[in-house]
């Protein structure tokens, strides 16, 4: 058993105890989702609870907020949940319904979905306000603009009346952590609160939150998958993996001298600003018996006797919304972008949400069509060809999308997804011939041969990227756009698809156009670097120089909010 | 909880055909099996009527009229006993008239022949297995034949308006713009008319007959699941996985038929079954009316027509018998198909 949280039994507010959760499958299969884990939330404390997908650490929260569906999850009957010293698992539903919101509140990932969209967010603070401290409309719109402008949204009064699709994804959350504090909760359970959200906009919320915790003396408990986001905000870190955990202790001890090998590979895997490099250490690199190997670094960067592939000159992007009947209002996504891509070389593009950065991917493919500008590959123009033209150079350059769970196709399986193309583009001789291919494909982007007949929803995450990347290696593209390709993946599967995109480039020579937010993601991969910003572009550098030498305010200010972690030399 | 599914050993499938597993998961559910069964057995019937195996000899007169059903043996019988009153009063010796009868030296020569002529009285049962209509017919084997009608009928009407509703469905979806104007005004064009009054303009061009039913049920029948495909339509073309598709260079026409169509299955085959039995119910209303199928042919439609009337003189057994054979056989269509989606549906597990 690792060594408990050394604290008075009697400032503790939560105490899990042995917590075992089973999933029933079937009749006779069980999933053991949760293996018996013990952990303590100290009063006024900030605990992060830290794990990949299917580690069960969302599974633990449900089974603290007494959210766990009850057909098919059991709570085995030795375990125990005391809040206040009172066993949350064997009291009846209607205390829990007391309990929830008012003394434990939680907010989640998708603020969007979280959120009532036919409800005006002032409605949705005002409904858990009368339904819990029984206050009169007025006190709780009152109260509900007093708390819109605690977590800092501007003009409450006014936003009050919005509509949750009115706001960014920012605000959305800033919405959700009002209503979450609304009655002054012990606890408050944070299940990855800014995974979804920009680095800016993450940093702004994390510093939120913390600044709440302090204030009205909670405790939180933090749901994430990386490690470098509790730093600066917890306490106390637990680090679970496969419904156990792997070890608990102080932030502090965790990132200064992690004991469990799993928790320095966590720390390891996360691609750093100061390092790079050739390999970026993953999961399986530590829980061997072996040491990680130290990797050299990889020099990156960007000559100006580069061959180049792909040239855009002055590309432009305005979308339209339409204004009552006949008016149309413009909203320029791409300004006047220019930028050349050399072969075998990355440009990588940062930027957050709304910046263009995606639209100038989509825009080159020819997914939207461009409003102006150029875009040179092989001496032709791209955006003038006709769409019978343009056929031949669609294989040439390919697209892998953010999110893995909705590029491919629910209804084919994979050996359909990787020989479409093939069909498409009459590669291979037979059909036979086009499995062969793919089953080699699959291969050489690490997944079995037996994954040929099986669906994408039965596997995970990374392994669909993994899929889409394969898809896209069929056609032996020259350029690769990759948009937020590994943004939807936890950090360790992160670093395994960063480690593979890269292992291709070497071996296939290929040029990568590398879109994310992520400037850490964004470091490690490119040799160029174009930063993005209401839809012209910002800074372009060298990836070394922008780092260590930020020339514009907006760079400095995106190169702040990454999250560092403790600063601390971590082993790797 | 994909990370707890996806954490479920799979075991290598063979073949990789969709339908092939789709069947074997339609094997393991029971009610899919049942109701499949049911619309199995239903469907041989029709061949087996359609081929002339069974109830072939439909309107043959067996029973007397309003014959009871053979359980309720002992009912009395009001029309039929007015029947055989009358025959005998036909059958009482005429008047003589020879004496005005300008034919009556003929008549001992047509007697003669009349009697060369052999011919049987039927004897007429009293009692039918579940009775007989007013002509005295079987009311089984006039629902089985009816079946033959009325199926075919809503069977093919139903494939019909829902190719029609996918294809324009999907290519308005689709498309957008000037190409969903246009199936737009179509279908506002279809469905500002009063349905009954369309019918029956398409009825008066087509003539009668039993292929005009279908036709005229499934180009007025589209309407609806145009919508409902349409709508999907615009849901999954900007989905992340057909500008995939895109981006590997596939066509119009595969995205449409060959990406999106798969993921929207569902959604015609659930509308194929509420259709069939809309259909199933608009042939009564076109029989009832006359547009409906030929007169020597029997349908559910005219057996229920019928039984109006006969249900005011306490004559249930037809109405039940067409009644309860419908019922049967959508009930067990709706849950085949629903079956159906759910084995089609990888997700599902």
């Amino acid at each position: 058993m690792n060594p408990r949280n050394p604290v008075n039994a009697q400032d503790l507010l939560l105490e899990v105890k042995n917590l075992r959760v089973d999933f029933r499958i079937d009749r006779k299969e069980i999933f053991e989702a949760v293996k018996g884990i013990a952990f303590d939330i100290p009063r006024n404390s900030t605990v992060a609870l830290v794990g990949e997908s299917g580690s069960g650490k969302s599974v633990s929260a449900m089974a603290i907020m007494g959210l766990l569906p009850e057909d098919s999850a059991i709570v085995r009957a030795d375990s125990a949940i005391l809040y206040n010293r009172r066993n949350l698992l064997i009291q009846s539903q209607d205390a829990w319904q007391k309990l929830r919101g008012k003394e434990i509140s939680m907010i989640f990932q998708e603020p969007m979905s979280s959120l009532n969209p036919v409800f005006k967010v002032g409605e949705q603070i005002v409904e858990t306000l009368r339904l819990h401290m029984r206050l009169s409309a007025s006190q709780a719109r009152t109260r509900a603009v007093e708390l819109l402008n605690e977590v800092g949204i501007p003009d409450p009064k006014l936003r009050f009346s919005s509509y949750p699709h009115e706001m960014s994804g920012g605000q959305q959350q800033r919405v959700m952590i009002a209503i979450a504090i609304a009655c002054e909760p012990k606890l408050l359970i944070a299940d990855e609160p800014t995974t979804a959200l920009d680095v800016t906009i993450q940093k702004q919320i994390l510093d939120l939150i913390a600044a709440l915790q302090k204030k009205h003396h909670m405790s939180v408990l933090f749901i994430t998958h990386d490690l470098g986001v509790v730093g600066e905000i917890a306490d106390y870190v637990v680090v679970m993996r496969r419904g156990e955990i792997r070890e608990q202790a102080t932030a502090q001890q965790i990132f200064d001298s992690p004991r469990d090998a799993y928790t320095k590979a966590l720390l390891a895997c996360r691609p750093r600003l100061d390092r790079r490099p050739r390999r970026l250490p993953v999961i399986e690199d530590f829980m061997g018996d072996k040491p990680a190997p130290v990797q050299p670094e990889r020099l990156r960067g960007f000559a100006l006797n580069d061959e180049i592939v792909l040239e855009v000159r002055n590309l432009g992007k305005t979308f339209y919304t339409r204004e009552g009947l006949f008016r149309k209002r413009p909203i320029p996504a791409v300004k006047g972008v220019s930028f050349k891509l050399a072969k075998g070389k990355t440009l990588g593009v940062v930027g957050e949400s709304g910046s263009g950065k995606t639209t100038v991917g989509l825009t080159v493919m020819r997914l939207h069509a461009a409003s102006s500008g150029e875009v040179l590959f092989d001496g032709k123009d791209l955006l003038a060809l006709s769409s019978k033209e343009f056929i031949h150079y669609r294989r040439r350059i390919q697209i892998i999308f953010q999110n893995p769970y909705a590029s491919l196709n629910p209804r084919f399986t994979v050996g359909n997804i990787l020989v479409e193309p093939m069909e498409i583009h009459g590669i291979g001789s037979s059909a036979a011939d086009q499995l062969r291919l793919a089953i080699e494909l699959l291969g050489k982007v690490g997944l079995p041969e037996s994954a040929i007949h099986k669906y994408p929803h039965e596997f995970s995450g990374g392994q669909r990227q993994r899929i889409a990347i394969a898809r896209c290696l069929t056609m032996r593209p020259e350029v690769l756009i990759c948009d937020e390709s590994v943004s939807a993946l936890d950090v360790s599967v992160q670093a395994q698809v960063l480690n593979l995109l890269q292992d291709l480039q070497d071996e296939f020579h290929m040029s990568y156009i590398f879109i994310s937010h992520d400037l850490a993601v964004v470091k490690y991969m490119s040799d160029h670097v174009m930063v993005m910003n209401d839809g012209e572009v910002v800074e372009m550098a060298n990836s070394d120089e922008i780092y260590l030498h930020p020339k514009q305010p907006y760079t400095r200010k995106l190169l702040a909010s990454v999250p560092k972690g403790r600063e601390a030399g971590v082993a790797a | 909880m994909s990370a707890v599914l996806s954490s479920i050993p799979v075991k290598a499938q063979t073949s990789s055909g969709l339908w092939s597993i789709a069947m074997k998961r339609l094997a393991r559910d029971k009610v899919g099996v049942i109701s499949g069964g049911v619309v199995a057995v239903f469907l041989l019937l029709i061949l087996a009527s359609a081929l002339g195996l069974v109830a072939r000899d439909w309107s043959t007169e067996v029973g007397v009229s309003y014959a009871n059903p053979s359980f309720l043996a002992g009912r009395e019988n009001l029309e039929a006993d007015a029947v055989r009153a009358a025959k005998k009063a036909v059958a009482a010796p005429p008047v003589d008239l020879s004496d005005v009868d300008p034919l009556a030296p003929r008549y001992k020569e047509w007697e003669e022949r009349t009697k060369q002529i052999k011919t049987t009285e039927i004897e007429r049962s009293e009692t039918l297995p579940f009775g007989g209509d007013k002509w005295g017919r079987d009311v089984i084997k006039k629902t089985i034949k009816g079946a033959q009608a009325s199926v075919f009928v809503g069977f093919v009407s139903a494939i019909l308006a829902a190719f029609l509703g996918t294809l324009f469905g999907a290519l308005a979806g689709y498309y957008g713009g000037r190409v969903s104007a246009i199936f737009e005004w179509l279908y506002n064009v279809f469905t500002s008319i009063p349905y009954i009054l369309l019918v029956l303009a398409f009825a008066a061009v087509l003539g009668k007959g039993l292929l005009t039913v279908i036709m005229i049920l499934g180009i007025t029948g589209w309407t609806g699941i145009y919508r409902l495909i349409r709508a999907e339509y615009i849901k999954h073309r900007s989905r992340e996985y057909v500008r995939a598709a895109e981006a590997i260079g596939a066509s119009h026409n595969r995205r449409m038929f060959v990406q999106i169509l798969p993921n929207v299955t569902h959604v015609i085959l659930v509308q194929l079954s509420v259709h069939m039995v809309g259909f199933i119910k608009a042939e009564v209303i076109l029989s009832f009316l006359g547009f409906g199928v030929p007169v020597e042919m029997v349908s559910w439609g005219t057996m229920l027509a019928e039984a109006q009337n006969e249900l005011v003189i306490g004559k249930w057994w037809q109405l039940a018998a067409a009644g309860a054979s419908m019922a049967v056989l959508v009930t067990a269509f709706s849950l085949f198909t629903d079956a159906l989606r759910d084995a089609l549906d990888p997700k599902l597990k």
